[in-house]
């Protein structure tokens, strides 16, 4: 019997499930020989509430998506948070820095009270989760490796160390070197440091490493010119819900 | 015999994002017919607000997972046209190239994934593997290649990395653009199997004539440049934007509505084709006729037919660029930018249609203020008012055709959903 998999979408762009379907012909019809995938809104009209991997992509922006979310954790043996918005509240969280209604009224004017929005939160800060696949989006052999990891019930592999370490053996030159900051010295590795080798720097997206050493972070940035101010603003675009609860 | 009693709710699947089509009659009369948008918002103008001018574009991406270059690109050139940066004519070829990447993969994944499961009988394109193995396997080596195209030009397709405000931040390897010249043309055959396919497919006959927006340029088919065109009210420059798409809210909807000299305009695909049709390339145009397609059209079923006849557009016009790209040989050019206070307006062709991003500067680069208007914004009026004319017509059949008509009718506009709701 095959495992029966399904996706579900809160608050987010869905870009991490449309990157799950950048799959190779040949991944594809292997995956589809390993699960049963009974759930999937974005490709798929059938559905089912029988099913046992939830991947759940987006954070929690409104009190009705509460309910639905604990519902599948129930339902689902295993649940898997699937990029940024699910792992760690992500970008959406930025909103969190204004009052709610301030929010709506800058967005709907005169008609916010046909509206609703709480804080947003990452999957984890609402109901428990299984596995992480992190990024925005995903780097897709990751999950992959994920998906390999909960099918044989083992903990993925994935780094806890900084990208500065995959940036390295990439053999890019430091951007602090170039004159530019960036977040890799304190963020979790896994991307192959992909947005420095396309000539940019880190933003922070998979997440702080497990014990982030982030006054030595805050001195190196410092150092490069910029004030304590502008690198929590560079924080805040994937991580100010861990800075808000650390 | 007309459904007297119709009590239809209906949570669209195979489309980006979360709509509902609700349809009630009593006594064969419509007591309600709403196209319901129930994405939660997540309120990007906001979020904008106070950020670092090199930063934007890449939050912006984040408002789409399927044209998150759309929105870089258009995050970019508004945020270039506020510092007064007029990018080199390198980053624009490359811009146009990458453009075209994005727009090979949005069609494809949404005329061989999304819709063509419709036609042929299935929930969605995972049974096909079983019975239309070649179709999948071919939508899927498309689907790929414009992926890696993006990813040779920007480091990734979704949310891309080397795309930067006053130019690119790193060039691709001109080694490996040769080698996708070839793909490309490989490809050509490809995309004759996709237009036989869609040859076979009876679409729906539904006409109701509206309003079509889409960006017009003098010089070529506008993805990335020109001005406002309208079917009904002729060209305007992009600083009129906010007259032209009048947004409003309705409670039923966490996306804004827009209408211009009508009830509703229609963006995407098919606008575009009505007001550029002679645009097109020549391999383009051979397909439009060929799938019957000609300008003007006014059946909505048949914007998928015209992103197929804008994909071979886009294959041929990425084989010109590369061409063009090689032979004037690619350069490092230092990006320079110069921040001052101001405002400044981006406007492209997203896959789904036109796409606005407004912003107000400090004088140290900082955002103060922003406005983004969504192609899938500008279609949800029209997409109700296609329903209104559509649903009478289909009372007198079987409620499970009045609701896959009613479904593909709306997947016919490609939604992206938590895109407009953004």
């Amino acid at each position: 019997m095959k495992p029966k998999v399904a996706f579900f979408d809160f608050t987010g762009c869905e870009g991490c499930q449309l990157d799950a379907l950048n799959l190779d012909a040949g991944e594809v019809i292997d995956l589809l020989n390993a699960v049963d995938i009974v759930n999937f809104r974005e490709v798929k009209t059938e559905r089912t509430d029988d099913y046992d991997i939830a991947f759940i992509e987006g954070s929690i922006s409104r009190e009705s998506e509460i309910p639905r979310l604990k519902k599948i954790r129930d339902q689902a043996k295993i649940v898997v948070a699937l990029g940024s918005c699910a792992c760690i509240g992500g970008v959406n969280c930025l909103k969190n820095h204004l009052p709610m209604e301030e929010a709506l009224q800058i967005v709907y004017g005169k008609d916010a009270r046909y509206y609703d929005t709480i804080p947003a939160r990452p999957v984890n800060a609402v109901v428990p989760v299984d596995y992480y696949v992190r990024g925005c989006p995903p780097v897709t052999a990751e999950l992959v490796k994920v998906i390999k990891a909960l099918l044989l019930g083992k903990k993925p592999d994935i780094p806890n160390y900084p990208v500065c370490v995959e940036c390295k053996m990439a053999g890019n030159v430091c951007v602090f070197e170039r004159g530019i900051t960036c977040l890799g010295p304190v963020i979790r590795a896994g991307c192959d440091a992909i947005c420095i080798t396309s000539g940019r720097r880190c933003w922070g997206c998979r997440g702080l490493v497990d014990d982030p050493n982030l006054d030595s972070e805050k001195d190196i940035l410092k150092k490069y010119g910029l004030t304590v101010e502008q690198v929590v603003e560079k924080f805040r675009i994937y991580n100010t819900y861990a800075e808000v609860t650390k | 015999m007309n459904q007297v009693n119709l009590n239809v709710h209906i949570d669209l699947t195979r489309v980006e994002g979360h709509g509902h089509i609700i349809l009630h009659t009593s006594d064969g009369k419509i007591e309600k017919l709403l196209w319901e948008v129930v994405e939660s918002p997540r309120f990007f103008e906001a979020m904008l607000r106070s950020r670092h001018y090199d930063d934007v574009h890449h939050i912006a991406s984040r408002i789409c997972g399927i044209c998150s270059i759309a929105h870089t690109t258009c995050s970019i050139q508004a945020t270039e046209a506020a510092f007064g940066i007029q990018p080199s004519e390198q980053t624009l070829l490359l811009r146009k190239l990458l453009y075209n990447a994005e727009l090979l993969e949005s069609h494809l994944l949404h005329a061989l994934f999304l819709v063509a499961p419709d036609f042929l009988g299935a929930d969605s394109v995972f049974p096909l593997v079983a019975t239309h193995k070649d179709v999948v396997v071919m939508a899927l080596r498309l689907k790929k290649l414009a992926y890696n195209l993006a990813e040779a030009l920007a480091g990734r397709k979704t949310h891309p990395l080397s795309c930067a405000v006053g130019g690119f931040a790193r060039l691709p390897d001109p080694g490996e653009l040769k080698a996708f010249r070839k793909k490309l043309e490989d490809a050509l055959v490809d995309l004759d199997t996709t237009v036989k396919l869609f040859k076979t497919l009876s679409i729906p006959d539904f006409t109701r004539e509206t309003e079509y927006i889409a960006l017009k340029d003098p010089k070529e088919y506008a993805f990335i440049s020109g001005q406002i065109a309208s079917t009904d009210a002729g060209t305007v420059p992009l600083d009129k934007y906010l007259e032209v798409t009048n947004e409003f809210c309705v409670p039923h909807s966490t996306a804004k509505f827009t209408k211009n000299k009508r009830d509703s305009y229609m963006v995407g695909a098919l606008a575009r084709f009505n007001n550029n049709y002679d645009q097109l390339l020549p391999r383009a145009k051979k397909a439009a006729k060929e799938l019957g397609l000609s300008a003007p059209c006014h059946n909505p079923f048949m914007i998928t037919v015209a992103q197929v006849v804008e994909t071979i557009h886009a294959l041929e016009d990425s084989i010109n660029l590369i061409d063009k790209i090689l032979a004037r040989g690619l350069k490092e050019e230092k990006i320079v930018v110069k921040v001052r206070a101001g405002r400044g307006i981006g406007a492209v062709e997203a896959p789904r249609g036109i796409l606005f991003h407004d912003y107000t500067y400090d004088a140290n680069g900082i955002l103060t203020r922003a406005n983004c208007i969504i192609p899938t914004n500008q279609n949800h009026n029209n997409i109700q008012k296609d329903m209104e004319a559509l649903v009478p017509r289909l009372l007198n059949q079987p409620e499970d055709k009045v609701r896959l008509t009613l479904e593909m009718l709306v997947r016919a506009y490609d939604p992206c959903i938590s895109c407009s709701t953004h």
